[in-house]
């Protein structure tokens, strides 16, 4: 058969956008051990000046988190915005926006697994990373908003001295499950990914406390072709229960509006509509960290253009299923002829909401499309700007739901605005400081990209590729 | 064998899976068994050659979704049903639909368990001290470099012999490490 002729990339590293071609995820010639170095060389080396400044920044919003938690399990949640008619706020409005921002770190990790996505091992650990410390900051949201904090465990089905036991009917009860199971799964996946790199750190580890911590935290690790036969089937079978798991979570999220028969909540597209909206944000999240870390510590050889396009791709995507559940809303709204629905969403449009409904369309809907644009995929202002105003319409997309729906139901006579207080606002800024400290301890002190998966998939790793091409293994 | 020391078995460096590779092949075709490598990512196609069985994790993550979706489904049962039955919403006491979740999400807790847990414990990790640790480059099996272990309890094994089959087949820093 005559041979095909495949165009070759005329300038090393640049993109061939030709199917029959795979461009290399990691570029600049880098070896196995230029690998080891770059990544490791992050936790071994001095913090940048930045880092420390973001730190310092962090912590005082931590904080400020201390200050406000404080005084509303001083005082009672009274102290929120929360009024009737509008009985949940911005604590809930933060925990879905922050579960949903988890959940691109799982489909990262486990269904572009899955999919055989190789690129993925580039982001892949910080995005699971990210997911962890989300969903710390989604956990605690519930939590305060119980009020009275120390009866928290009545979720949990433990034998107490009333003699009875958690409404198992109730989407609250399916949430403490279905987020407590995403969390602890989530930690388990990124805790086995890190065991061989963290084996890598203990080998190079130098002074007392670091060859000692890293020694007992990657387990005794060796690499041995025994141990990754089962490693690599436990990896896989992570990757297969995360991927329903993932999908689950944020199901169940929604079943706590979709359940009520609250006008604008009860539609059966919103376990759909917020796993496309869940991992729209998350990417957006990543995106906005990978472009601070890949400039703060130059590791562009890992992290690549590619990556964020192929990323940009993702979320053009999940930003255009967004935007066809909010018009898919509507025509439901009407096409349902229930005057209560069709009330609430042209109150969405028009109503007293109508400034964060807007906000939401322009950044959720009109953002993302420049990015069907090639040049404005790989260019890295326009993503991070274009990553952080996602989120912002995220959250909006959040206080729509629960705050437009909940002002104006069934009775006029009870109709309200809501407002948040200074304490609303603070516990939020305080949860961004508790991820950002948490995420920069975490750059500080493990390393940021899965080395021994990057590894795995350069061309270098195939058992089978000729010595002539053999590449630079120093 | 050098005399009051028992030995665990020679380990040789190979600079790339290629190699690494080929390695193995001899050393099996000459008729080893206990044979291993240690390698800083797994090298498809060694697990082959070695013949290293299929692992065994995914029978303990079967047991672990069963006892999850069967425990999380028995809990929902006793507790709603059983122990203190009260009529919340008109529904069954024995409401199925509204039991999915909960059981959906331990079933999956407990596969996830079982697949970390199982794994370590069938790697019989931790252990934080093996006699691989003692030859000089093997820090490097977590790096850049790729090693292949016969052990002494290979009824093939000879110091010598063993140690030349090695540099052989392109095998560096060829070193036997005590048990």
């Amino acid at each position: 058969m005559a041979s095909v002729s495949v165009p070759e990339a005329s300038i090393p590293g640049e993109i061939v956008e030709d199917p029959r071609r795979r461009t290399t995820l990691v570029k600049g010639g880098l070896g196995f051990h230029d690998v080891t170095e770059t990544i490791c060389g992050v936790v071994e080396g001095k913090s940048p000046r930045g880092w420390w400044i973001l730190f310092g920044l962090s912590l005082a919003l931590v904080g400020l988190f201390v200050v406000c938690v404080g005084y509303l399990i001083w005082s009672g949640i009274g102290v929120w915005g929360l009024m009737i008619p509008v009985a949940w706020g911005w604590a809930i409005v933060n925990f879905v926006w922050w579960v949903g921002i988890g959940h691109a770190g799982t489909l990262i990790s486990a269904i572009l697994f899955l999919f055989r996505q190789k690129w993925r091992t580039g982001i892949n650990r910080f995005a699971e990373a990210m997911t962890i410390f989300a969903v710390i900051c989604a956990l605690i949201f519930p939590t305060i908003h119980v009020g009275r904090i120390w009866l928290i465990w009545f979720t949990l089905p433990i034998p107490n001295w009333q003699f009875i036991w958690p409404n198992f009917r109730s989407p609250l009860l399916w949430d403490v499950f279905a987020v407590g199971t995403y969390f602890a799964v989530s930690l388990m996946f990124w805790y086995t990914g890190l065991i061989p790199d963290l084996a890598t750190l203990r080998d190079r580890a130098k002074g007392k406390l670091a060859p000692v911590l890293y020694g007992i935290f990657a387990l005794g690790w060796r690499g041995s072709m025994r141990h990754w036969m089962n490693y690599e089937k436990a990896y896989l079978i992570l990757a297969g229960l995360s991927t329903p798991l993932v999908l689950s979570v944020h199901s169940i999220v929604s079943f706590d509006f979709a359940v009520s028969v609250v006008p604008g909540w009860h539609t059966t597209i919103f376990p759909p509509y917020f796993v496309a909206g869940a991992i729209y944000s998350g990417f957006a999240m990543v995106m906005t960290l990978a472009v601070i870390a890949r400039r703060v510590y130059g590791v562009g050889n890992l992290i690549t253009v590619d990556h964020f396009d192929n990323m940009n791709k993702i979320m053009l995507v999940t930003g255009m299923m967004v935007g066809y559940a909010y018009g898919m809303e509507f025509f439901v709204s009407w096409y349902s002829g229930s005057p209560y629905e069709g009330f609430i969403f042209r109150a969405r449009a028009t109503g007293p909401y109508a400034w964060a409904y807007w906000t939401m369309i322009t950044c959720n809907v009109l953002v993302p499309q420049i990015f069907w644009l090639r040049s404005m995929r790989r260019s890295i202002p326009v993503m991070f700007v274009a990553s952080i105003l996602i989120n912002v319409g995220m959250w909006f997309e959040r206080f729509v739901i629960v705050a437009s729906s909940l002002a104006q139901d069934y009775l006029p006579a009870n109709w309200g605005y809501y407002r948040p207080t200074w304490v609303d606002v603070g516990t939020f800024l305080g949860t961004l400081g508790i991820f950002f400290t948490f995420f920069l301890l975490f750059l500080r002190f493990l390393p940021m990209v899965a080395m021994a998966e990057v590894k795995g998939v350069m061309p270098e790793a195939d058992p089978h590729r000729e010595p002539a091409r053999e590449g630079r293994v120093s | 064998m050098r005399a009051g020391k028992d030995v665990f078995g020679v380990i040789a460096e190979f600079e790339t899976p290629r190699g690494l590779l080929h390695g193995a092949e001899a050393v099996r075709k000459a008729g080893y068994t206990e044979v291993d490598a240690h390698t800083p990512f797994p090298v498809h196609g060694l697990d082959r050659v070695l013949s290293i069985p299929g692992s065994k994790v995914p029978w303990l993550v079967l047991g672990g979704a069963l006892f999850g979706g069967i425990g999380g489904l028995a809990l929902q049962w006793w507790t709603a049903a059983i122990d203190y039955p009260i009529k919340i919403a008109g529904k069954p006491y024995l409401s199925l639909p509204a039991f999915v979740p909960v059981t959906f999400e331990l079933t999956v807790l407990f596969s996830a368990l079982a697949a970390v847990l199982g794994m370590l414990a069938l790697n019989g990790l931790p252990r934080l001290y093996h006699p691989t640790f003692k030859h000089s480059t093997i820090h490097r099996a977590t790096d850049d470099r790729f090693f292949l272990v016969i052990e002494a309890r290979d009824p093939l094994y000879s110091s010598g012999e063993t140690r030349a089959l090695l540099e052989s087949v392109g095998g560096r820093n060829i070193e036997e490490v005590e048990a």
